[in-house]
């Protein structure tokens, strides 16, 4: 069970993404970058060039070693890289959202939760 | 089920049949409230998984619009501003912050979306052309961010409620299927023992009355050849005396009939 301190002071959001995305979702206003000494931003951009283990490296970061992250959010063609982490992790905080890029479409199939929500009613 | 072996360590006493019985009880008594607590979750469970399938397809369109809206910008300010605006985030406008929510004991969590007021990263972006593109991209991804918060948290929901779930049907089908018939078992083992216990204690009770009526009738038959023997003296002597034989007989009777009351 996740104790009350776990999600107390989780008030960002983070994503991995293509440049469009982290581009939209920055203009909304969700970045940020910690203080100077280890200025951490809590975006990432991924594009064709990235390898599968700084996605995996960003992902392994916003979801266990900072504590200040409620949301992360990744574009599922992102996820489909590192789809074996994505499945794999199970933990309700922080929140992984799966969520549809501009060249992407949304497939909801793919999706880890939404797959153990059809396994769960055996559809 | 293994039958006799599959029940607890306890002397077959009354004292423990009467603690068996009361485990019986609460055992059932929790096993029902244990059940509704299933049920109630169950119910809010399904509520959650349904609302998360709309949730996605709704977000699907979201995300498709607020692309739309960064083409838009895209076009008007003339080239990409991607670089500049990753460059220029500092600190965050749009925060989430979590509240509970109590379904029958459990607590879920709930982000919250708002916006902290007064700093705004992106006051350049635009500055040139296109900045009434940028304002409403900016407001559009505000409203799909928000929509996803609303998203996280009914999937942060659901994976607490998915595990609580597990835990309170396990708890159900333990004492369903090992605690009540292992204490029903020991309930009948304590009976059974008891019962055993009271038809010993009878026959050994019956044991004793029939030695007491054997003694008796030796002790009666004795006597009485000791009175004939005396009997027959008196007479001999020629001599009538009744009164040890009144003495004699009354008190035979007495015994007998006190023995026979004790036993029975």
């Amino acid at each position: 069970m996740t104790s009350q301190a776990d999600y107390k002071d989780r008030q960002f959001l983070a994503v991995i993404g293509d440049e469009d995305s982290v581009t939209g979702l920055l203009l909304a206003g969700i970045g940020h970058v910690t203080a100077p000494p280890d200025s951490q931003k809590n975006f990432v951009v991924v594009d064709n060039k990235t390898d599968n283990a700084t996605i995996e490296a960003a992902f392994d970061r916003f979801t266990t070693e900072r504590k200040d992250i409620g949301i992360v959010l990744i574009n599922q063609h992102v996820a489909d890289k590192i789809r074996h982490r994505v499945d794999t992790y199970t933990a309700a905080f922080p929140a992984v959202l799966e969520i549809p890029s501009k060249d992407h479409p949304y497939d909801p199939d793919k999706d880890s939760v939404l797959r153990r929500v059809r396994r769960l009613f055996g559809e | 089920m293994s039958g006799a072996s599959d029940r607890e360590a306890v002397f077959p006493t009354r004292q423990s049949l009467g603690l068996m019985k009361a485990k019986l009880k609460g055992a059932e008594t929790g096993h029902s409230l244990l059940k509704r607590k299933s049920e109630a979750l169950t119910k809010r469970f399904r509520e959650i998984t349904r609302r998360i399938d709309e949730a996605k397809r709704k977000m699907g369109r979201v995300m498709q619009i607020a692309s739309l809206s960064l083409a838009e910008v895209t076009y008007a300010v003339g080239g990409n501003i991607g670089y500049q605006i990753q460059e220029s985030a500092k600190a965050a406008r749009f925060r989430v912050r979590t509240k509970q929510e109590n379904v029958s004991g459990v607590l879920l969590p709930a982000f919250e979306a708002y916006q902290t007021e007064g700093n705004n990263d992106f006051a350049m972006t635009g500055l040139g052309k296109g900045g009434q593109q940028v304002q409403r991209c900016r407001e559009t991804y505000a409203r799909a961010v928000e929509a996803l918060v609303e998203l996280a948290s009914l999937q942060t929901a659901f994976v607490i409620l998915d595990e609580v779930i597990k835990v309170v049907n396990r708890r159900v089908n333990a004492i369903e299927h090992v605690i009540i018939p292992r204490t029903e078992n020991t309930i009948k083992y304590i009976n059974s023992e008891l019962d055993e216990l009271d038809r010993e204690e009878f026959y050994r009770l019956k044991k004793v009355a029939n030695k007491k009526l054997r003694d008796t009738a030796a002790a009666d038959k004795e006597m009485k050849e000791k009175r004939e023997a005396r009997m027959a003296e008196l007479a001999a002597r020629g001599q009538e005396n009744v009164e040890p034989e009144e003495y004699a007989e009354p008190r035979n009777i007495l015994d007998a009939e006190v023995d026979e009351d004790v036993i029975f």
